[in-house]
């Protein structure tokens, strides 16, 4: 077996572009989820819809690149104005279901040959990040050390991630010892409560399904700069539940949560990955094939998340206390 | 010495407001803060509640009483905008308040607490307390992002948040969940909590609901306390040695009417009230054989009355 490439794509995972969006997208949903009890299962509708304003806007429309940036925000901010009107008046669940439902409309709005000419059906749409990488102040070479190292084009899209992500975990930090993300936790506990002490708690949940949106929607972004593309099935409801997933794994409610959750999240798919396709190819394991190790894998980190909830359902970063309350 | 001289002087002077009122239902009241008018709410074919008037007077502690099923907590839901009434209106403080969301009723000076508790669990004891606190400059988004903007404000809350925490004997627990507190002390958290609001009015959904005997006693001083700090109160309740311990007027519905009003002293012995608790046929015979000495005494005395005028 190869230990270099092995731990190499490993450490490369942990700071790697799909932990930078999929923290933001978690981030997100840490917000919704975490800190406000919205059960939006519609995160990744967020980052299709800021992706492809990107996109349309610069490869159709051909504006420039700050203009895409701007309707892609704007978007996610539409999405979740559209989103929250009709639902938020309703009980949690219903926004759950609500919010599949439109996640599932806005992916298949984007592949339908319908608007082929506009969102380029199920290819996507590529060819926009441009004025993003004219912009690169690293020249070109490789950066770093011995298997350690990228190209100056990844690098670019990690340091853009990765102070993204450091922003929105200083906004969520700041807003969450804020009164205002005291009334946001207080509508998790009990929103009646919070109404009879006179919040406008339909006001709030939208302001954190804004928030939550436009954060994840960050990761739409460095998705479609980091591959130069989008493809609608990217943004399919896996990603929203991988999300939820890293959410829970680092602890739900907590500011780093997210982001080490993301990092654990595909530091063990990487490595569950390499370690079995590694055994398969030097004939260690000869019950599958290596076509069969990425199914595998996921079998995998489904059984370690199932352990994780039964013996730590905190998360990595939870407060055991709280969890105390929750079982009365 | 001046607080009790006031305490007494607030209780006189509530008691001498209903001194001379009628007995009925929606007897108007001199100085009322909430004057409710036809106010409907059907759930299907089910009318729940049905008030035609009732006035609550302001500094008083008025009682909400009624058998189960009576539309107490229905009224209380239609009075403070959790649940829209199908019809009608109320006023408090001279301003129509009906089709007010929830939380402007709270704004406007009229906070309820619940008959289940609400304890926000996952949050301190203290930070229940500064979410009731009005106007907070850091609830708004931007504003929260500077701490600066909000910090003083916090601190001067934080202080109002801790007095009362300390009447209220939580002080000790002001640091823990509040999802570990016992459920007597969740009530006077909601309690307190609802004070930090600075309500005009305060609703109590069943105080006493659940809370042991030892904690009753400190409940019912901190509701008569309010009427001390010129607050008015209005609760539902079921235990009739509390209503008639710390109430000043008693409101009665049944079936979703107001059936009868009245001082706690009295009010028991009501005729309507009686027929509302224990049925209108309360004194009925309930078994054949109780019937039939019934008939036969009835008999007898005819008998004799029969007698006594044939001998004449």
């Amino acid at each position: 077996m190869d230990w270099i490439t092995i731990i190499s794509t490993t450490v490369k995972a942990a700071i790697g572009v799909e932990t930078v969006w999929y923290a933001l997208a978690a981030i997100g949903i840490n917000i919704h989820f975490g800190y406000t009890g919205l059960l939006n299962f519609g995160q990744s509708a967020f980052l299709a819809v800021a992706g492809y304003g990107l996109a349309v806007t610069v490869t159709v429309l051909g504006l420039p690149f700050w203009v895409g940036i701007g309707v892609g925000l704007l978007s996610a901010v539409l999405l979740a104005l559209l989103l929250g009107i009709p639902t938020l008046r309703l009980r949690a669940d219903y926004l759950a279901i609500v919010t599949i439902a439109a996640a599932e409309i806005v992916r298949l709005v984007f592949r339908s040959v319908a608007f082929k000419d506009v969102f380029g059906g199920s290819d996507g749409r590529r060819g926009f990040s441009d004025g993003f990488y004219a912009m690169n102040p690293f020249s070109p070479g490789t950066y770093g050390f011995g298997w350690l190292s990228f190209n100056e084009r990844v690098l670019w899209v990690l340091v853009v991630g990765w102070a993204l992500v450091a922003l929105s975990c200083l906004i969520v930090f700041l807003l969450m010892k804020s009164p205002w993300g005291r009334v946001l936790k207080a509508i998790r506990e009990d929103e009646d409560a919070v109404r009879a002490l006179g919040k406008n708690v339909f006001s709030y949940k939208m302001q954190s399904l804004i928030l939550g949106g436009v954060i994840g929607c960050l990761g739409g972004f460095i998705y479609g700069l980091a591959y130069a593309s989008v493809q609608p099935d990217i943004f399919g409801t896996e990603t929203t539940f991988f999300a939820y997933t890293i959410v829970i794994l680092g602890g739900a409610a907590r500011v780093f949560g997210p982001v080490v959750g993301s990092m654990i999240f595909w530091v063990l798919l990487v490595l569950v990955n390499g370690v079995l396709s590694g055994a398969v190819e030097s004939g260690l394991i000869t019950f599958m094939d290596s076509t069969q190790v990425g199914p595998f894998r996921y079998l995998l980190v489904g059984l370690g998340l199932i352990l994780l909830l039964v013996y730590r359902p905190q998360g990595v970063f939870g407060d055991k206390r709280e969890m105390a309350i929750d079982a009365r | 010495m001046h607080a009790e001289t006031t305490a007494t002087e607030r209780k006189a002077a509530a008691l001498a407001a209903f001194k001379d009122l009628a007995r009925d239902p929606g007897v108007p009241k001199p100085d009322p803060i909430l004057v409710v008018d036809n106010v409907v709410r059907r759930f299907g074919g089910l009318t729940a509640v049905e008030v035609e008037h009732v006035e609550v007077q302001r500094g008083s502690i008025t009682a909400l009483i009624g058998p189960n099923g009576a539309g107490k907590t229905t009224f209380f839901n239609q009075l403070t905008g959790f649940d829209t009434a199908d019809s009608g209106q109320w006023t408090f403080n001279g301003r129509s308040m009906n089709g007010v969301p929830a939380h402007k009723v709270a704004r406007a000076g009229m906070v309820r607490t619940f008959q289940l508790t609400k304890a926000l669990s996952k949050l301190t004891v203290l930070e229940n307390m500064r979410l009731g606190a009005q106007g907070q400059k850091g609830e708004s988004f931007w504003r929260a992002l500077l701490p600066a903007f909000w910090k003083g404000q916090e601190d001067a809350i934080t202080e109002r948040a801790d007095e009362l925490l300390t009447r209220f004997k939580l002080d000790a627990k002001r640091g823990d969940f509040a999802g570990s507190l016992s459920g007597g002390q969740r009530k006077l958290l909601e309690m307190a909590r609802a004070l930090m609001v600075e309500p005009e009015l305060v609703m109590l959904d069943e105080p006493m609901a659940g809370v042991n005997p030892a904690l009753t006693q400190s409940l019912l001083g901190h509701v008569k306390d309010l009427r001390e700090q010129g607050m008015t109160v209005l609760f539902v309740e079921h235990d009739m040695d509390m209503v008639r311990d710390i109430s000043d007027w008693v409101i009665v519905m049944a079936q979703g009417h107001v059936i009868a009003e009245g001082p706690p002293e009295t009010i028991m012995s009501d005729e309507r009230v009686i027929d509302a608790y224990l049925g209108a046929h309360h004194d009925a015979p309930l078994s054949e054989s109780e019937l039939e000495e019934q008939l036969h005494e009835a008999e007898a005395a005819l008998e004799a009355e029969i007698e006594e005028e044939t001998q004449k």
